[in-house]
């Protein structure tokens, strides 16, 4: 492999408070190549959640750094990670998008796998010999590693890597934060997005836990809700932004906007209120008065390293993306919401939802033309070499609207790299 | 009684297209009632589905369709300034359940849209519920269902299907 120690070296200057970052790690190939070695293929990757899968039977597809996988609960209840291709000669042996199966059958030669990926049956089985799938080969094959927290599921393909709540580490706390709004489940809710954005991965992680860009790339957003009678408390965008070590990183603040999770609006009127005053008085009694305030009124944007999304903010966004190519990536988002929530919260969740986030909202496609934008800036990197990630270097605790929280992605993305280049 | 013709029907429908490519977006807001809705479901959605209990793109009532419309003409609305070129194709039309005063019609679409020397396909059916009112026909409902597996490359509904 190349030697990429020079595109990669962050330029770091504590006494003058500087942290740049290199354009050519947008755009150059052989770091797309050595991201996917030390990255993707070294890293927890979320797969999927626990809700999409409530009945035995259930599977889902999909596909994570470029594999394609099952996602299923098999007849015995168990919830496995399995390799979409046939042990035969490769197919793809479940071809749906989402369904309930107790089997799933190859169509190219008819091998037949039960929900929990053994062969149980294949066409012309006495042409084999006695014992054949003895040693379980002809079984779909498992991802290396599979792994849970609190309904979270994730992959890796390394099978060596740490065990998940050691890779997650301080992030569990933010995970909990989440996973603890409902006591039925968080579940998540029909109607996936999946869009695209011409740039590279990395500036969509930054953009997701961003929050310096709102007040000008989303003023339009902002706008609309100024503009729109009890749509706003009488809350500021005030907080912090967090390290939180092995390359997580969070921004925890108070916004204006309602949550439905528990900061009431004036334009969801009086039932709303009663209704959001009877969810905060549930969390008060399972979690005491100070952490219930925390779940209800705090906004976090949290980055599970390298590219896991927890975004609980006007409604909550899982978010996962994948670069093809270095100016390309895929992007795939859900909304989580606590399982029991009334008609009226759920209604309220979705809109808030999808008036700010995702393709068709009020702010996510100025995300994508801003990160567009700047993938289409690295054109001219051989002049202007250098991103900026200074903000809020100097301080002690670093605000939302700080970048600290970026610094620990970049920072944890260059030591990865560094030591696989160092090792070839 | 007055009854909906295809002609008509058709000739309202290639005038919407018009002010949709023509950025005339006020004059395409006031061809929709004030009850209006807007939806683009997501693409992995039932056909039934409804924003109520799963996510679409786009679900707008009358009111957040015309802050879409504000916004749209704004500089702000960073996706779409400089604005794009779009040209909205509109084909295939049926009416379906003609009323008196309503009817429900069905429409393919083909919408291009160029920005930044891209240009993306939309692709899908749209159905409209149509009313008749004084001043001549209006939409008191259009849903865009998209026939794609994702928005992949598009990345995006920042126009107005």
């Amino acid at each position: 492999m190349k030697d990429i120690s020079k595109v990669i070296k962050l330029h770091v200057d504590k006494e003058r408070q500087l942290f740049k970052v290199p354009r050519t790690s947008f755009v150059d190939t052989d770091v797309f190549e050595s991201e996917r070695d030390a990255i993707f293929n070294r890293c927890w990757l979320y797969l999927g959640h626990a809700s999409e899968l409530a009945k035995p039977g259930q599977f889902v597809t999909r596909t994570v750094a470029g594999r394609n996988l099952i996602f299923n609960r098999d007849a015995g209840g168990k919830i496995n990670a399995f390799m979409n291709t046939c042990p035969h000669r490769g197919a793809t042996v479940c071809r749906d998008r989402a369904g309930t199966a107790k089997n799933f059958q190859c169509f190219y030669h008819g091998w037949v796998f039960g929900s929990d990926g053994k062969l149980k049956d294949q066409p012309g089985k006495e042409s084999y010999c006695e014992g054949f799938n003895d040693q379980g080969g002809a079984d779909l094959v498992p991802a290396p590693r599979h792994e849970a927290y609190r309904g979270f599921h994730f992959i890796a393909f390394d099978k060596d890597i740490v065990d998940l709540p050691t890779y997650l580490g301080n992030a569990r706390e933010y995970i909990d934060l989440v996973a603890d709004q409902s006591e039925l489940g968080m579940t998540i809710l029909g109607g996936t997005q999946e869009y695209s954005i011409r740039a590279n991965w990395k500036l969509l992680v930054e953009n997701s836990i961003d929050g310096y860009h709102a007040a000008t790339t989303h003023a339009s957003y902002l706008d609309y809700l100024k503009g729109t009678a009890g749509s706003l408390a009488a809350v500021g965008i005030v907080g912090v932004g967090r390290d939180l070590g092995n390359g997580h990183g969070v921004i925890e603040y108070t916004a204006p906007w309602g949550r439905p999770i528990g900061q009431w609006i004036p334009a969801w009127g009086e039932q709303g209120k009663a209704d959001i005053e009877k969810i905060v008085a549930g969390l008060g009694e399972r979690f005491g008065a100070e952490r219930a305030k925390r779940m209800a009124l705090n906004n976090r944007n949290l980055l599970i390293f390298p590219n896991l999304i927890i975004n609980d903010i006007m409604a909550i966004t899982v978010r996962t993306f994948y670069p093809l190519a270095p100016s390309f990536l895929h992007v795939n988002a859900w909304t989580l919401a606590p399982a029991e929530e009334s008609a009226w919260a759920r209604k309220s969740r979705l809109e808030n939802f999808l008036e700010f986030l995702g393709p068709g909202g009020f702010a996510t496609p100025d995300d994508v033309e801003a990160l567009q934008q700047c993938q289409a800036g690295y054109e001219n990197l051989r002049e202007a070499a250098w991103n900026d990630i200074s903000k809020g270097m100097g301080k002690a605790q670093p605000a939302a609207d700080d970048e600290i929280q970026m610094r620990a992605f970049w920072t944890e993305w260059n030591r990865r790299l560094t030591r696989a280049n160092t090792a070839t | 009684m007055q009854t909906f013709t295809r002609p008509e029907v058709e000739d309202f429908l290639f005038h919407e297209a018009a002010l949709l490519d023509d950025w005339r977006l006020d004059e395409w807001l006031a061809l929709f009632t004030d009850d209006a809705r807007y939806e683009v479901p997501a693409t992995d959605l039932d056909k039934d589905a409804t924003p109520e209990r799963s996510l679409f793109y786009i679900a707008d009532d009358a009111f957040r369709l015309g802050e879409r419309v504000k916004r749209l003409q704004k500089k702000t609305a960073f996706s779409e300034y400089p604005r794009s070129k779009t040209r909205h194709l509109v084909s295939n039309v049926r009416i379906l359940e003609p009323g008196a005063d309503t009817c429900r019609v069905a429409t393919a679409f083909v919408t291009y849209r160029t920005k930044g020397g891209h240009t993306d396909t939309y692709i899908g059916s749209s159905e409209y519920a149509l009313v008749r009112q004084a001043t001549g026909l209006r939409i008191r409902k259009k849903r865009c269902v998209l026939d794609l597996d994702s928005l992949r490359p598009q990345g995006r509904v920042s126009i107005l299907l």
